[in-house]
Parts: structure tokens; sequence; C-alpha cells
């Protein structure tokens, strides 16, 4: 173990947080490999899941199955969980999925105002903001002024519904198709589904602004 | 708990500064603290709602000031001592001192592609029928426990109507404390804004909450 990082430290500044947590996370790995209770190469396997295989194209890949087949769009209303898994996505933290599906009335927008909760299997693993204190206060709250924070700025007389993920259900947004996107394929499709958009946070992106 | 963690309608906490093109991991050590915690989570030695309930209970200025994956570490150091895996020696020491429980399971590298698409569902059949069903008005309960509860206070003591009845899962509130599983129905209440948030509400706000019927009362 190196000393200079040290233990017992009280640091009280942010900057420290990152040193500090460097070696007490070394720490925590070493005595646990050393006593066999867990396998480096595992928590590898872990990583390159979730950096290289399961993130936001999953869900982009749902929202554009939904945009061009009404039967599943059906489906992935009625039954979520199997209608996703039918395209290959499952598991943790996606164990019960319900899609909720903005319309030209309503805005969705999922927050988790006690913990982290979020859909891993389309989404993958959640952005800092959405497990930090900002967002899950005002979510709830003040949606409107915390979806201009993103650059979105809804009509004032759109309705705004919030989910709050108390429980174990795992929620997708299906956003709005955009205009001018006739005749495009699932693939193309996909790339106008941003993560933020299937959270809430956002909308799917024009073809022009996806160029 | 009235925790750190419940912070629904709290003001003061900041903008919410998305990052543009977020890389998954800010440094090498979160990538390590995912992977230890998930591979701790299958030693079968705790559930996710104690795990849950042990981050909640970190001193809230710890809590506020806290990036996740530090949060996440922290309650894991809690868990994995309370549980006997190691000591606070060892974690000071950085290495194995003594031998400590015998977990149920070691997570290896080929077994991370099974546990993973699995997952670990909570749902579980109960016997007895919903009391609720969609369009029942219901107020949810006022408390204030000590323990663990997935009932946040910005919804306590508040009219609302059930939308969905969502199936039956693991009640978090005894399952925390090792009190067993004990399922319930869960259902999707949804409340005007006025009624969560009173005078100056978004006219046009409703927020839902995912509700075990324990939690709710008819009117």
């Amino acid at each position: 173990m190196s000393g200079h990082h040290g233990h017992g430290h009280d640091h009280h500044h942010h900057d420290n947080h990152f040193t500090d947590m460097e070696a007490r996370v070394k720490a925590l790995e070493t005595v646990l490999t050393e006593k066999g209770l867990i396998d480096p190469a595992a928590i590898d396997a872990i990583v390159e899941t979730y950096e290289t295989k399961v993130g936001p194209r999953n869900g982009a890949r749902v929202v554009a199955r939904a945009w061009s087949d009404p039967e599943f769009a059906d489906w992935l209303k009625r039954d979520a969980t199997a209608a996703i898994a039918s395209l290959g996505f499952t598991g943790r933290q996606g164990e019960h999925m319900r899609a909720v599906f903005n319309t030209p009335d309503t805005h969705n927008l999922v927050v988790c105002t006690l913990c982290s909760c979020y859909p891993w299997s389309v989404l993958g693993l959640p952005p800092i903001w959405y497990k930090a204190p900002p967002y899950r206060s005002r979510a709830i709250i003040d949606p409107r002024g915390v979806l201009a924070e993103f650059g979105l700025e809804l009509p004032a007389g759109k309705k705004i519904r919030v989910w709050d993920s108390t429980a174990e259900l795992r929620y997708l947004v299906v956003p709005e198709r955009p205009d001018g996107t006739e005749g495009f394929n699932e693939e193309q499709l996909a790339d106008l589904v941003t993560r933020d958009s299937m959270i809430g946070a956002g909308v799917a992106l024009s073809p022009e602004a996806a160029r | 708990m009235n925790g750190p963690h419940d912070l629904g309608g709290q003001h003061g906490l900041g903008p919410i500064a998305p990052e543009k093109d977020e890389p998954y991991f800010h440094a090498e050590w979160e990538k390590r603290a995912l992977g230890v915690t998930l591979s701790c989570g299958a030693f079968g030695a705790w559930t996710i709602d104690e795990s849950r309930h042990a981050r909640e209970c970190l001193p809230p200025a710890t809590y506020l000031s806290a990036s996740y994956y530090e949060i996440w570490t922290r309650a894991l150091e809690i868990l994995l001592k309370r549980h006997g895996f190691v000591t606070q020696a060892e974690l000071d020491a950085g290495h194995m001192l003594e031998i400590g429980t015998e977990p149920k399971r070691v997570l290896k590298a080929e077994m991370v592609a099974g546990v993973l698409a699995r997952g670990g569902p909570c749902d579980r059949p109960v016997e007895a029928p919903p009391r609720f069903a969609a369009g029942d008005r219901v107020r949810t309960k006022n408390f204030n426990p000590e323990t663990h509860t997935r009932l946040p206070r910005y919804a306590r003591a508040k009219m609302g109507v059930v939308e969905a009845v969502q199936g039956s899962f693991v009640f978090p509130d005894d399952n925390a404390h090792g009190k067993g599983e004990n399922p319930q129905w869960v259902y999707t209440v949804v409340f005007d804004g006025g009624e969560i948030w009173g005078e100056g509400a978004d006219p046009m706000l409703t927020v839902s909450i995912d509700a075990w019927e324990s939690y709710l009362e008819r009117v």
C-alpha cells in the first residue's frame, strides 16, 4: 500500500476526495482479493459489460422499434419487460420495466428521489447528475426549471408527469418521434434517440441536429 | 428514515450541471468501486434493501458531499464489517489479517455475464387479492419511521389516485432489517402537483410514486 495517500485523514475538501477514494477502494479490493472473496477479473468483466455492451444504445433500439412497429409499441405499453427482452435486453436493474410514452399533451420525466434507481438494462450506468442531490431534489418539484437547464423549454400548456422510482419498477421514456423521419429505418431512428430523451431530460434529435 | 437521501423537494442544492459527452467513469477507482460493490452483492449476505439502508444511514454531511460511488463504497465497508467479512483493522492495514465469514458464493469472471443478465427480480406472489384498483382514491400514510422506508417524506399524508396495480413485490421496509420479504401489492399512485407542493405548484404537474399497499388508506 502506498503510504502517502494515508488513512484516517478527515479531509473536507472535494479536491482530496479522489485520492482518498483511490486509496480506500484499493485497500478494499486488496483485502477482499487476499481473502478470496472477490475475483479482480470479475470486476474487469463487470466494467467491460457497462463500458461496451450495456448502454443507452439498447434503449435507443427499443424506442426505434416502437416508432417503427405499432404492434411492438403496443406490447411495450402492456408488458415492457417482455417486449424489451425480445430484443435481448434483460437483467440487473431492468427486471421490472415500464415504458411511458410522451405525447403532444404530456411530457414524462423520471427521477429517483431516494437513491439512484435507473433502468440499467436499457440505459446502462446512470450519469452523475441523475444520482446527485440537485436533480433528485428538484426534478419532482420544479421539472420545468430542471428541463430548462438541459436546454429544453416545454410549452406552458404541456402537462408534465414526473415518475419517482420508489419501488423496483424501472422506467423508460419513449420520446415523440421527430418530424421529417418518414422512411427512416430503425438504425437511422435509433441515432436520434439520446440517453437524456429516454429519461425525459431531453427530446429526440431532429434529423438535422443528428447530422 | 428521514435521512439525507430523501431529497425530493429540497432547495439550495445547486445546478444540475449535466456534463456533455460524460464518460461512464471519471476515475479508475470508480470502475473498481462498481465491480467490488456488485461482486460483494453476489455473496448473498445482504439484500438490496439492506444496502440501500446502509447508504442512507451515512452521516448527512458525508452523504451530501460524496459522489455516488463514494456513497456505495462507504456503505459497502459498513456491510462487510457488519456481516463479518472484513474488519476495520484490515481496511486500515489494506491487507487481510484474519479469516472472516464464508460467503454463499464468490463471483468469478466466468459467472459475470450470467449473473448480470439474470439480475435480481423482486416480484413475489401474494395470496390476497389487491385491495385497490385503478381509479381508487387513496391517502398515503403519515409516519416517520427511523427505519428504512420507500415512501418519501413529500408524499406522506397526501391524497392521490391509483393509476395501476403493478404486481406484488418484496416489502423493503421489512426486508432491509432482516424481517423477511413479506411481499405486498405495489401501486402507481398519482398526485396533483398542488396536493404535494401547495401554493405556487406548477398547475400542469402530476407526480407519481410506486407505493406498497401498506402505505395506502382508502378514502
